[in-house]
């Protein structure tokens, strides 16, 4: 069903007041000195265009780092429950690149894959993602090595790709791009058939993921395969948190005597709580160990489970870990390594 | 930097040390990342330069780290101002590790006990970089309002990844207070008070500890300038207690100790 159409970015002003005009927030990337965050945003001059990569990812549209899932409270010998309603406001999520883009298909294969979570599934429903391509990338993308590409439109509503400094070609991908397609009416002017591949960025692959999922699990035990590289691993979350794809929460209780929230909120495998069990037992007592099951959890586990990657190549991990834990150089030397 | 290994390759060599903690090349030309050296040969992958920047005292509560045998330390001044306040806090034993001090002309230097690192830290040129110095000035000259909103803009960003905690060589609790929960002293949730709880209990759990590394805010993947915090509290425990914290083994801890005649002064 894909369409192409041209989008001037003199339009985008008049696109981003009818998705206003629709009930639409917008969420999009906003720069801040050097950093850049997907922010609430109303006029095009402020979203950041030219952008490589935020800091943080674009899940918290549907995954929040803090989400409360219900509250209680004791009356007499009762206990009153109540669900908050999700915040599930029609969201438009504008200039993402194809690497966020295609994270949700990860996040949706954790969220739906048994009992449906309302949480994400509400926020899920009301986002329409409007992606940008690549036309610039640095030494930390790796999107090519595990299935995607600067142009790859997997995941985007509506996909632009910059033609020139004026003009984007718009591929309406979906039924949702065509909500938005409809409301943009003429906006979106016909296509007179400039090409896509030219303005978009080279990321040369660096393995390929696929196989190197299939060879993982012989390399679990492997004596050098993790342990030099988890030696200088602090034990943060940073990689997870800023991580599109990661999506283990922890669920907390937090009350006084008469009242409470049970909150989730974000989790990594990377800190040593997250597997210390009630008795004080830890399954996983050594940083090497933590590291593994990240890398084996993206690249054989979520595969091999739900059919899906479980890293979409976006770098986040690698630019933002204090010590240089280097995700796509050490899955290069996994795939190097002779099981 | 030819001198750093050389030493190293020695240290090893000589069997002084079992792994020397140094710095190799990063992903990028901007990067440096911590290493482990364990044999003469490796010791051509040490670097030295100013991205060499994570204080690599902090690998020596890591359980793994302290299995590999006794240990060099590739040191900047703040990298001994820690081994001395972990000294300080009978985190460290005299003779465990040998820091190598490199300056700023590569020279290095041996410091096998902390009575030597005591010494040198004593020689060592003190304060704040001229642009950190700037900034903080900036920030507090701020009117109490706007100095509130730009705190609560910073830790707006934080999301609690605890990238601070974890390269900071003087967080070395082994239950930290955020992870306690009979009773919930801080909100685990990442909104305006769970992270001001957060930051400002990590603030004061370092005031008169705190030696200035820099590691907490260069690890935040929000560049939140948590250095700048925890330096205020340092002059503030300096000032009302004399807390000089990374330049003596001897030195109380200023908030966990009592004496007759300290100073009152901030009660109000």
């Amino acid at each position: 069903m894909t369409e192409q159409r041209i989008l001037s970015r003199q339009n985008l002003g008049p696109l981003f007041e009818r998705l206003a005009a629709d009930g639409r927030r917008i969420l999009a990337p906003v720069r801040h000195g050097d950093r850049v965050g997907f922010e609430r945003v109303t006029r095009p001059d402020e979203v950041a265009l030219d952008y490589v990569q935020t800091r943080t990812s674009a899940k918290s549209a549907v995954f929040p780092p803090y989400e409360p899932l219900l509250q209680f409270a004791l009356q007499g010998k009762d206990v009153q429950v109540a669900e908050p309603a999700p915040d599930a406001a029609p969201t438009v999520l504008f200039g993402v690149h194809p690497c966020d883009a295609a994270s949700f298909a990860t996040l949706e294969a954790v969220f739906t894959w048994d009992t449906p979570d309302l949480p994400f599934e509400s926020k899920r429903a009301n986002l329409t993602i409007i992606g940008l391509s690549c036309t610039q990338g640095d030494a930390y993308c790796f999107c090519t090595s595990v299935g995607g590409g600067p142009g790859d439109p997997r995941g985007s509503d509506i996909l632009l790709t910059p033609i020139g400094a004026t003009h984007f070609l718009a591929e309406i991908l979906t039924e949702r791009g065509q909500a938005v397609a409809r409301l943009a009416g003429e906006l979106l002017e016909p296509h007179r058939g400039n090409g896509k591949d030219a303005a978009l960025a080279q990321i040369p692959p660096r393995f390929d993921a696929r196989q190197l999922g299939a060879k993982l699990p012989a390399l679990f035990n492997h004596p050098a395969a993790w342990q030099e590289q988890a030696l200088r691993c602090l034990g943060c979350g940073a990689c997870a948190f800023v991580c599109p794809t990661c999506s283990c929460f922890d669920i907390t209780d937090e009350r006084d005597r008469y009242h409470g929230v049970r909150l989730r909120c974000w989790d990594s495998c990377g800190l040593a709580l997250f597997t210390l069990h009630a008795s004080g037992h830890n399954p996983r007592t050594k940083q090497s160990e933590r590291w593994r099951q990240r890398v084996m959890h993206k690249f054989a586990y979520q595969p091999e489970r739900l059919g899906v990657l479980g890293c979409v190549g976006c770098g986040r991990c690698s630019r933002a870990c204090p010590v240089d834990m280097n995700l796509a150089q050490h899955a290069q030397q996994l795939a190097e390594t002779a099981v | 930097m030819e001198a750093l290994r050389q030493r190293a390759r020695e240290l090893l060599a000589a069997g002084t040390v079992q792994a020397v903690l140094g710095y190799a090349a990063g992903s990028e030309p901007d990067r440096a990342r911590p290493c482990f050296v364990r044999t003469a040969a490796e010791a051509d992958g040490l670097i030295w330069n100013e991205h060499c920047r994570q204080n690599l005292a902090t690998y020596l509560q890591k359980p793994e780290v302290r299995a590999l045998g006794r240990l060099a330390l590739v040191a900047r001044r703040s990298t001994l101002r820690a081994l001395l306040q972990l000294a300080a806090e009978n985190q460290l034993a005299d003779g465990r590790v040998v820091a190598l001090f490199v300056a700023d002309d590569g020279a290095v230097t041996e410091l096998p006990t902390l009575a030597a690192i005591e010494e040198l830290v004593a020689r060592l040129p003190r304060g704040l970089s001229d642009a950190d110095r700037q900034e903080l000035d900036r920030i507090a000259a701020l009117p109490l309002g706007e100095r509130q909103a730009y705190w609560a803009g910073e830790f707006a960003r934080c999301i609690k990844c605890y990238a601070c905690r974890a390269a900071c060589p003087l967080c070395y609790c082994a239950r930290c207070i955020t992870e306690a929960n009979q009773p919930q002293w801080i909100p685990v949730s990442s909104d305006p008070l769970g992270n001001l709880e957060w930051n400002i209990a990590r603030a004061m759990h370092l005031a008169g500890r705190c030696v200035d590394c820099g590691s907490c805010s260069d690890a935040c993947p929000e560049g939140i300038r948590l250095d700048l915090l925890n330096h205020v509290l340092a002059e503030e425990a300096r000032t009302q207690f004399g807390a000089e914290p990374g330049y003596s083994v001897r030195k109380d801890y200023a908030l966990a100790s009592f004496k007759p005649d300290d100073k009152q002064e901030y009660i109000r």
